[in-house]
């Protein structure tokens, strides 16, 4: 019997479905990067260590390059290029570009993501180490510096732009649910 | 382009504003417009945030080939075979090229900075393994998952002889080490000025192996077109990588071009590699485009690093903190097959003279990878040396450390007897005091305690060079009314595509909003690269001299034929014709700290830094770079070190969960700020910016744990196992 490497899958992107022949071993982060042309999301360790490839996978952050594509099927994934709508930045890509929360950019897509997970979760009432009660009743901590900081530390930042990066995070707070949610338009017809 | 006043979502990144009223007439003369030294968000930043900016790695290529490169497993030796046919059956596989069909490279040569070629990147010239994580093969195949299953499959054998990797301050084997300065200074009677002393400090200090990491891995694609070649890279410089890849391939530079238009970090690991090199030998034996991407563990051996140091300081001092004799020698570490040296002694030849001033670089040759510059190379580990132990002079004389550094305050360089292009360390660090509220300040260290934490506070000074070197630029007068720049600097991050922007708008007397900034392509003429702190300094000049003679050639009311108007500009004589000075930045750090006795942990609560670096051009990003580089320095003072292990010469825990950062929760309130440092007789009047936060700040962290505990920590970083054994394994 011949060994099957590859299979015809099906994703579901920014709204967008692709269908695509993968190699079995394509990991998501590659067959956005490779194939789909989707090379917004970053690859900067490929060991699930730097952050750089957080996607949203059904609205929880998660890294791309620690996940098969194969396995990805049926989930709804946003990358930092399905974050605007159309010309409009979502807040906290507006708040990274006007705090300047970033140099090289490299690590930006990731931390976008990741901060857009983390405003969910925060406002779920999920606790971190970094907060005071933990109890559930006790619901969402204040949404310190310290508390950013924490729940962003999956994601560096080797320019060290991390000051920068934790007020944008604040700033973009500020604008409530929207800064917490990736705005994804309902299915279309296969894209590719 | 948007102002941090107003910042507004902007429907572009590349200046693509409405013009208002169709110009295609110069305007009448236009008064003076002042973009340098107001906040502008990056000219590229909505690309970086929607993820449209796209780097090395990323750029399409029709027929693209993958190449994955294959590194020694053993530390030293020779190749014995390598079963190329077994992973040349494989699926996809195009070609496994190594020493046997690579063709032979140029390597006798001196490049763009002055240096002769790292052997480790002339790859597959030879049998010899000379370390650990040495290119010994490239596959070529399909796909990426291809290239890296048959590189990961290929069998090489080898014959091993032992190998060498100790690095020890007590070694005899060492030899004193000229880099980018000499290796020896020497003036007085060191030993009797010591003698002389009322205080004397003695002390022997020591840095790890560290690597640049930055988040985007090195990453080439090459094609060749006939007897072109292009290649689509991220390096800090695409003139120098077009001078290597030219002396290397023995290829007129004309038909060589290198683009690299965005570029995730480089801090000094981004020049030639093997990575490069391998993608171009493949590209010629596939006949396709190829792209070689580093991995994060290959960046361990093939990216360089800074090497570990071991440096002793002595100072000899009158009661009074006069410093009577200063001392400093360091040890680095390189490979055999390549000369570089940190040059940590360095530091002193700017900051503080003495009746007898030694100091000394020297190196040792072991079975390692070839180490490179990294962010403030020698003075990062130098500063960190010289200023911990200006704080333990400081404690022995009963003197404010402030206090001591601004009485040995040199009138000239204390090395070249050359007046200083100013020297504005005082105001920085008086500023620095007061914003930092030293003055309430208990000299006394081990005293502060708030619940399991002991608190303490610190500081250094800090100095990096304010060089520049030749480069050319050339802006076009558009029949439209904008302008084009173009000039092959880099962006790594640091804000330069920006800061151009506004240098030319300004040269230019018009909004910045009719200024475009085209760079990273080795087509738009020779410059400088973004290192050593002069990439904007150096682009800054070319760009000027291009505004100035384009505004002479612009006549008011004429029109701008539709081809519209350039001017080029050549720097190079203008810069030899700088006067001779020391010309420097300088800066003052402060950090406190707070350390948990019972588990060792080093928290650093805030960290301020005054610098006075020149003109500012764009404080929203200078911001950033200053403080990026203050968090380089808690990096280094309390995380950063990679490990060798002796017996098989190669690193251990090579990725980022075993070689630390700083992340998010390391990284406190920082805070940057600048002084005036005008010079009327500079004809930019800026300088580089990129390196001066990291210089001191890891003393000011490790001076601060001294404050806090009592206990010196002269070894980086400052791990809990040596708080907790109180440094004596120092």
């Amino acid at each position: 019997m011949a060994l099957v490497t590859s299979s015809v899958i099906t994703l579901h992107i920014n709204g967008e479905r692709y269908s695509l022949p993968v190699d079995h071993r394509t990991t998501l982060l590659d067959a956005l990067r490779e194939r789909l042309d989707l090379t917004g999301t970053k690859k900067g360790c490929d060991q699930g260590q730097c952050g750089a490839c957080t996607v949203l996978v059904d609205g929880r952050r998660t890294v791309a390059c620690l996940q098969l594509a194969i396995a990805a099927e049926g989930r709804e994934i946003t990358t930092v290029e399905g974050l605007a709508d159309g010309d409009r930045l979502h807040p906290v890509q507006q708040a990274f570009l006007d705090l300047d929360g970033y140099q090289c950019g490299y690590c930006t897509p990731g931390q976008i993501c990741s901060a857009i997970g983390v405003l969910a979760e925060h406002a779920a009432g999920w606790p971190s180490a970094a907060s005071a009660d933990v109890r559930p009743a006790a619901g969402p901590p204040p949404l310190t510096a310290d508390e950013i900081r924490e729940r962003m530390s999956g994601n560096l930042c080797r320019c060290g732009a991390y000051t920068s990066i934790v007020e944008a995070v604040a700033r973009a707070a500020e604008s409530g649910p929207a800064s917490r949610t990736a705005v994804v338009p309902g299915p279309k017809e296969p894209a590719a | 382009m948007t102002t941090t006043e107003a910042p507004s979502g902007h429907p572009t990144t590349t200046n693509e504003a409405p013009l208002g009223p169709t110009m295609t007439t110069t305007a009448a003369p236009l008064a003076p417009v002042r973009a340098v030294g107001t906040g502008h968000v990056r000219v590229e930043g909505r690309d970086k945030v929607t993820g449209a900016a796209r780097y090395a790695g990323e750029v399409p290529f029709a027929e693209l080939a993958h190449g994955w490169l294959v590194l020694s497993t053993v530390a030293l030796g020779r190749i014995r075979d390598i079963e190329a046919d077994a992973v040349l059956a494989l699926p996809g596989v195009l070609a496994v090229l190594d020493h046997r069909n690579a063709p032979p490279l140029k390597t006798d040569y001196v490049g763009l900075l002055g240096t002769v070629p790292d052997p480790t990147c002339a790859v597959f010239q030879s049998d010899r393994v000379p370390h650990r994580g040495w290119p010994v093969a490239l596959v070529v195949a399909e796909t990426s998952e291809q290239a890296r299953e048959a590189a990961e499959a290929l069998v090489v054998h080898y014959e091993q002889v032992p190998h060498d990797v100790e690095f020890t301050g007590d070694r005899h084997d060492t030899h004193p080490a000229d880099g980018h300065m000499p290796a020896v200074t020497d003036k007085g009677d060191l030993e009797a000025e010591l003698a002389a002393s009322a205080v004397v400090v003695d002390a022997t200090y020591t840095t790890p192996e560290e690597h640049h990491h930055p988040m985007e891995p090195h990453a080439a694609t090459a094609r060749w077109e006939g007897d072109r070649l292009e290649v689509v890279d991220s390096n800090q410089g695409s003139t120098w990588v077009v001078g290597e890849l030219a002396n290397l391939f023995s290829l007129d530079p004309a038909s060589v071009r290198v683009r690299s238009e965005h570029v995730g970090g480089g801090f000094g690991s981004k020049g030639v590699r093997a990575h490069q090199v391998a993608a171009v030998m493949a590209s010629g034996m596939v006949g396709r485009p190829v792209r070689v991407v580093l991995t994060r563990r290959q960046m361990f051996t093939l990216a360089g690093h800074r090497s570990p140091t071991v440096q002793r300081v002595r100072l000899g001092a009158d009661a009074d903190g006069r410093l009577r004799a200063l001392d400093h020698r360091s040890l680095s570490r390189t490979s055999t097959v390549y000369e570089f040296v940190e040059p940590s002694a360095g530091v002193a030849r700017v900051m503080y003279d003495a009746d007898a001033h030694h100091t000394e670089n020297r190196l040792v040759r072991l079975d390692v990878p070839s180490p490179t510059w990294m962010r403030a190379p020698g003075e990062a580990p130098g500063s960190f040396a010289l200023e911990a132990a200006l704080d333990e002079l400081a404690d022995k004389c009963g003197i404010d450390p402030i206090a001591l550094r601004l009485r040995n305050e040199p009138e000239v360089g204390p090395v070249s007897g050359l007046p200083f292009a100013g020297r504005n360390l005082r105001a920085c660090f008086e500023e620095g005091a007061h914003r930092f509220g030293w003055d309430r300040r208990d000299p006394r260290p081990g005293v502060r305690r708030e619940g399991r934490w002991l608190l303490g506070t610190g500081t250094a000074a800090a100095s990096f060079g304010a060089g520049a070197a030749p480069s050319t630029a050339s802006i076009t007068a558009e029949a439209d009314g904008r302008f084009t720049v173009r000039i092959a600097a880099a962006d790594i991050g640091t804000g330069a595509r920006t800061a151009l922007t506004l240098v030319a708008a300004d040269a230019l007397h018009v909004p910045p909003e009719r200024v475009r900034v085209h760079l990273g392509d080795s087509a738009f003429g020779p410059a400088m690269i973004a290192g050593g702190s002069m990439g904007t300094r150096s682009w800054s000049w070319a760009v000027m001299a291009a505004a100035d003679e384009l505004r002479e050639r612009l006549v008011p009311g004429a029109a701008i034929p539709a081809g519209g108007i350039t001017v080029r500009s050549d720097t190079t004589a203008a810069i030899a014709a700088l006067a001779q000075k020391e010309r420097h930045s300088f800066g003052a750090q402060f950090a406190e700290v707070a350390v948990d006795p019972a588990t060792g942990e080093v928290r650093v609560r805030r960290m301020l830094g005054v610098f006075a670096a020149g003109r500012i051009v764009n404080p929203l990003t200078a911001r950033g770079q200053f403080t990026g580089g203050m968090i380089w320095g808690i990096s280094m003072a309390l995380h950063e070190e990679a490990a060798r292990d002796a017996t098989s010469g190669g690193p251990v825990g090579a990725d980022l969960a075993g070689y630390h950062v700083a992340t998010h929760a390391d990284v406190p309130r920082v805070e940057a700020y600048w002084v005036e440092d005008d010079d009327p007789d500079d004809p930019v009047g800026i300088k580089g910016i990129g390196e001066i936060g990291i210089v001191g700040a890891a003393a000011a962290v490790a001076n601060a744990v001294w404050h806090a505990t009592g206990v010196r920590h002269r070894s980086l970083p400052i791990r809990p196992d040596r708080v907790l054994t109180g440094g004596r394994d120092a």
